[in-house]
């Protein structure tokens, strides 16, 4: 049995690598696998700790967090096509029509 | 107290005069603005005349409350009247000469654009001053007290345009300010120590208690800080200075408010404290000394001055030193008996003074006069009149007052009859000079080769001289002014004459009613008298006068007295006869022979430029560099500007943060969340 550190290490990677493409990446696709991959990390510590409590409810958890993941999937994939029809460009920084 | 007098309709008629002058006169024809300003100040006086009429017929002092104005715990000031004998010879004296004055103006104003303004302030001043007369409490009078000074601020600087007329004004305001700070700190020793300000609460109990025999005491002290109050109010030594400036205003104004009414005020409230005065001999003395020595000083500088009115205007000084000496040495009625006559041919004489000015079209300067006897007839023997009366020539007013207070210093000290005695030949001769130069010799008005020959400091002083004429009338040659204005100058001509005859002194087969009619005022209270102290003399309180008639022998001695006045006021006569009549080169070669001392009296003793050195100059400065630059600039400003700049600076940099930049957010957020977890972390290992 792998011990609870080490996927609680796995987890912080991931979630940090999520945090850095989100913060460096301008590719709008990109962001949003980063925050994906956010979330899968907090997902992991979630079973991670379930397994290690023999409680449920941290698995309940991680279905709420999926289902939750894939319908904002549905509309940020949505909203990622209207962008592009409209501005013909994925990078975040160029979608600046609201700035002054 | 049967009957009532409706006192307070009187203070308020003017102030209904006032303000509808004031609110509506602008829209108004000059016509209404006259009507409404004379209807309420004639009523005034007719209600003063119906309570003389009903005097005897109700208890005195009488008392009129109508509402109580103040209350806080013990203490209580009410909107209250009083009258009694002086304050009826106030009355009378302010509604009467006011009212005259009010017609005189009428004429004297006309061609005025702010015509219906100046009787606005002048109906206002009436209401001010009989709120001062008629007051019970010394608050009541305060209130009337600041409020003239307001008026004769107003008035003083009517011609506000003109840059001399409203420093005069402030200056006035100023001055006054100092005199009402010495009034004020007394009106706080009276409540501190007998926990009221109403007359008939705080001079009973001060009635129980025995003169003061040591040097100070809080009577003494109360004295002297009333004393402060009523030398700024009524222009004498040190605060006088404001009054001779004072004259930029309208003639009318010099006439009511500083002549014949406002500044009297301070010999009035002296008067009425007298219970107070009467027990702090050292305070007395004070007074006393201020006055005779204000009298003697504004004396000789009236002598040396070629403007008119400024002649006139330290006449007044030197005559409300008269009646403070008369008040220092416990001679109230004496005080107010003269201030009654004065305000008569002062009156008339600042009214004659203005018919001279207005018939020469602003003309203020005496040495461009001359040989106005024949143009201007009336104004001519109404002058006449008045000169002769202040001069003290029997049997006008001015003899028999003058006469009274200088018999009654005698008796007090030799030396306050002596300077006294000089002073009084003082005025009579440079009244006479003024009366010479004006009305005898040639006209020389068109010569302008007349500040040729003067001293180089006498003719830069007659630059603001000329600069007064602040009202030109048009036209050219010299006229005499309008009925209007000659009937109150003829009534207060026969005022002068006749109004020293109430006070006839008892050594010229008189019975001196006057004193009589204010005795129950001054003597009811006076204390008793340990003979020690009488012996003393200089800082006595009042001897014997109290008991009836004098004695047989004093009365031969008065008699002596009396004729030494006269001659006295003879001699000024013949002396000026003698310089500006028969032998006008004589005064310059005088002027010329005394040098130095002769310019010190023209420039005023340098009084204006001693106290500018000494309290202008460092408080202006100290108001500058401290209060101003270094304080307001400095600290307060600073403090503003500095925590504003710090805000700024701060909200600057925190602005970067305000980027727009999503990526930006989220940056700070995931730092913060990870400043978060590190914290619980630390927490937790701990």
């Amino acid at each position: 049995m792998v011990p609870l550190p080490y996927y609680l290490v796995l987890s912080g990677i991931l979630f940090a690598c999520g945090v850095t493409g989100f913060l460096i990446k301008r590719n709008i696709i990109t962001i949003f696998m980063s925050i994906e991959l956010m979330l899968n990390g907090v997902n992991l510590s979630f079973v991670a700790f379930a397994a290690h409590w023999h409680a449920l409810s941290g698995q309940v958890f991680v279905f709420f967090v999926m289902v939750v993941a894939a319908a904002e999937a549905a509309v940020g994939l949505a909203i990622i096509i209207a962008v592009y029809r409209t501005r013909e460009t994925l990078n975040v920084d160029q979608v600046n029509l609201l700035k002054l | 107290m049967t009957s009532s007098l409706n006192l307070w309709v009187i203070p308020l008629l003017p102030l209904a005069g006032a303000a509808i002058n004031g609110f509506m006169g602008r829209r108004s024809s000059r016509r209404a603005v006259t009507t409404v300003a004379l209807v309420f100040c004639g009523a005034a006086f007719a209600m003063a005349l119906y309570v003389a009429a009903r005097f005897s017929s109700v208890s005195l002092p009488y008392q009129e409350v109508l509402t109580t104005w103040i209350r806080a715990g013990n203490f209580s000031v009410d909107f209250a009247f009083y009258l009694d004998q002086l304050s009826l010879v106030m009355l009378l004296v302010v509604t009467g000469v006011g009212f005259l004055i009010h017609i005189y103006s009428v004429g004297y104003m006309w061609d005025d654009p702010g015509y219906y303004r100046f009787f606005s302030y002048l109906n206002l001043f009436m209401f001010f001053m009989l709120t001062l007369v008629l007051a019970n409490s010394y608050l009541m009078m305060f209130i009337g007290w600041e409020g003239v000074g307001l008026a004769s601020y107003l008035l003083i600087g009517f011609w506000f345009i003109r840059d001399s007329a409203a420093a005069a004004g402030k200056k006035a305001f100023i001055v006054n300010r100092i005199g009402d700070f010495g009034f004020l700190i007394a009106l706080f020793l009276l409540i501190k120590h007998f926990g009221s300000l109403t007359f008939s609460n705080v001079f009973p109990q001060i009635a129980q208690l025995g003169p003061e025999t040591g040097s100070a005491g809080l009577l003494t002290a109360i004295g002297i800080l009333l004393m402060v109050g009523a030398a700024g109010k009524s222009a004498q030594i040190p605060l006088y200075v404001w009054l001779p400036d004072a004259m930029e205003g309208p003639t009318p104004v010099s006439a009511l408010i500083h002549a014949a009414t406002m500044v009297t005020a301070g010999v009035y409230m002296v008067a009425r404290s007298h219970v107070i005065f009467e027990r702090a001999p050292s305070a007395l003395t004070v007074v006393a000394i201020i006055g005779v020595l204000t009298a003697l000083f504004a004396a000789t500088i009236g002598v040396a001055q070629t403007d008119i009115k400024k002649v006139l205007a330290y006449s007044t000084v030197s005559q409300l030193g008269y009646m403070f000496l008369a008040c220092g040495v416990a001679a109230f009625s004496a005080g107010i008996f003269h201030l009654m006559t004065h305000a008569f041919f002062k009156g008339l004489l600042f009214l004659a003074a203005g018919s001279v000015i207005h018939a020469l079209g602003g003309e203020q300067d005496m040495r461009r006069m001359g040989g106005l006897r024949t143009k201007i007839p009336w104004t001519f023997w109404t002058m006449t009149a008045a000169t002769f009366a202040i001069a003290g020539i029997p049997p006008l007013a001015g003899f028999f007052s003058k006469d009274e207070i200088l018999w009654r210093a005698y008796q007090a000290s030799w030396a306050y009859w002596l300077i006294g005695l000089f002073t009084a030949f003082l005025t009579s001769f440079y009244m006479f000079r003024l009366w010479f130069l004006t009305f005898f010799g040639k006209y020389r008005g068109d010569l302008d080769a007349a500040h040729g020959n003067e001293p180089p400091a006498v003719a830069a002083h007659s630059q603001d001289a000329h600069a007064s004429a602040g009202h030109s009338h048009g036209h050219s040659g010299i006229h005499e002014s309008p009925r209007v204005m000659l009937i109150p100058l003829a009534l207060l001509a026969v005022l002068s004459i006749v109004g020293g005859w109430v006070g006839v002194p008892g050594s010229l087969g008189g019975s001196n009613r006057f004193d009589k009619f204010l005795g129950p005022v001054f003597h009811a209270t006076a204390p008793r008298v340990n003979p020690e102290h009488s012996a003393t003399g200089e800082a006595a309180p009042p001897e014997q006068q109290t008991e009836g008639p004098e004695p047989q022998t004093n009365r031969s001695t008065e008699l002596i007295f009396t004729g030494i006045s006269v001659v006295a006021a003879l001699l000024g006569l013949g002396l000026a006869y003698l310089l500006y009549y028969k032998r006008p080169d004589l005064p310059e070669r005088i002027a010329a022979s005394l040098g130095t001392f002769y310019n010190a009296v023209v420039q005023k003793y340098y009084v204006d430029e001693l106290y500018a050195v000494l309290f202008v100059k460092p408080l202006v400065n100290g108001s500058t560099r401290i209060l101003w630059r270094g304080i307001d600039q400095g600290v307060i400003d600073n403090a503003v500007n500095e925590s504003a700049d710090g805000a700024r600076h701060v909200s600057d940099n925190a602005r970067h943060m305000q980027s727009g930049n999503v990526r930006s957010y989220a940056g700070w957020i995931a730092l913060g969340s990870a400043v978060v977890i590190a914290y619980m972390l630390w927490m937790g290992a701990r």
